[in-house]
């Protein structure tokens, strides 16, 4: 399993929930990518390659389409591997259809996982710059309306920092506990 | 000014420009500002100051950005840079009489907010000389149908950044066929979920990777589109 490294304690916990421990091997490409999604593929063709060569046969894949407008597929079709479907992250935990829901809602629906909680200053504020540059704040989040955070674990200290993001952003607060959704069931898969 | 400031006033032209560029890929306005504003009180004109200051400038950003030597806050901290130059110079433009390019109308299409893409676009098309008639975000077709029918562009650009509402690219050009009037614009998408081949899949004229790219891209369709009336009248 090559997994986003958003991923990776995910991937981990519904591995271990469901006793295939011994048979999936897990290597994760960094969480930053989510910012350059134009790099996934690539990094990905190599750590395909790299998994083929140590005698991994079946290799599957823990991304989404990620913004790379199909180029992760492109890739995956050519080195014969196989992911999760979905636009994103947000659309394999909520389930498709709830996800499709949420955004004909309102498109200015900001996403957060509980990963993307964890590191929301690491990935969002610094990787944005807005720590450096506060002024870019209404250039990136002007068109918002609200922060919705779907909610892999029930964790109160989660729930309290998305809060907190969602004030920081300017934004409205809307909070969804969807467990691993669809992706459970993939990994599980495995 | 702190001692170690340059004193934009005491460059030549040659360097002025140079730095403003240096100034514009450090996202500096207020020294944009003034790099526009001397330049104008030595009878430059805004055309130039533009074109061959601003314009560049951002072509030089979008390339570090491309190559991955800049990341999205300093191209906007930069693109910010350029909007405060453009401020001082769009009334003077309009005064003085610009040469005009061409004409484009441009969002971001339905279900999609995400303009920065989009801004830089208009940003860089209108320092090319292209009047835009900018649609803002989440537009639904109806919204291109009655600005094309209003402002009669030459081209029609659409963005969009999220795979699941880039396809609704295509209901926009499938919905300008129905009515007989594709062939009258030219249609630019880009957004960076796209390629050249969704591009063409839809039925686009052309996928536009980035702002300098869309520049590049919509004056040479202007050009073929000034030859062949050129030959037609011939």
């Amino acid at each position: 399993m090559i997994a986003c490294g958003a991923l990776a304690r995910e991937t981990l916990a519904v591995i271990r929930a469901n006793g295939i421990a011994d048979r999936v091997a897990v290597t994760c490409l960094p969480a930053i990518l989510h910012n350059r999604p134009e790099r996934i593929a690539d990094r990905l063709r190599q750590r395909i390659r790299t998994a083929r060569a140590m005698g991994w046969s079946r290799i599957r894949i823990a991304y989404a389409d990620c913004g790379s407008g199909g180029a992760i597929d492109r890739v995956l079709a050519e080195e014969g591997a196989e992911r999760i479907g979905g636009p994103h992250c947000y659309a394999f935990f909520a389930g498709t259809a709830d996800f499709d829901r949420l955004m004909e809602e309102e498109p200015g629906s900001f996403f957060l996982t509980d990963y993307l909680v964890r590191h929301f200053q690491a990935l969002i504020v610094e990787g944005m710059g807005l720590d450096r540059h506060p002024e870019l704040l209404p250039m990136i989040f002007g068109n918002y309306r609200r922060l919705v955070y779907l909610a892999q674990t029930e964790d109160p200290a989660l729930q309290t920092q998305a809060e907190a993001a969602a004030e920081r952003l300017g934004l409205a607060y809307e909070y969804r506990l969807t467990g691993y959704g669809e992706f459970a069931q993939f990994v599980a898969m495995s | 000014m702190a001692d170690d400031d340059i004193d934009l006033n005491a460059l030549n032209d040659e360097e002025l420009v140079e730095q403003m560029w240096d100034d514009l890929y450090d996202g500096l306005a207020d020294e944009i500002v003034e790099g526009v504003n001397i330049l104008l009180a030595r009878k430059w004109t805004p055309y130039d100051v533009l074109t061959k200051a601003l314009v560049e400038g951002m072509r030089i950003v979008g390339i570090d950005f491309r190559d991955g030597i800049l990341f999205v806050p300093e191209v906007l901290l930069a693109a910010n840079a350029m909007k405060r130059g453009m401020a001082v110079l769009r009334p003077l433009l309009a005064e003085t009489g610009a040469p005009k390019v061409g004409k484009m109308v441009i969002g971001t299409v339905k279900g999609d907010i995400h303009d920065i893409g989009k801004n830089l676009v208009s940003m860089m098309m209108e320092g090319a000389g292209f009047e835009v008639i900018d649609l803002g975000i989440n537009n639904p077709v109806e919204n291109y149908l009655k600005a094309i029918e209003e402002h009669q562009p030459d081209i029609v650009g659409m963005s969009a950044l999220l795979t699941t509402t880039m396809p609704y690219m295509k209901v926009v050009i499938d919905t300008l066929k129905e009515q007989g009037i594709r062939d009258d614009y030219v249609v630019l998408v880009g957004g960076a979920p796209l390629n050249e081949e969704f591009a063409r899949e839809i039925g686009a004229d052309a996928y536009c990777r980035d702002a300098a790219v869309a520049v590049e891209t919509a004056k040479d369709f202007m050009r073929r589109k000034h030859n062949q009336a050129k030959s037609a009248s011939a």
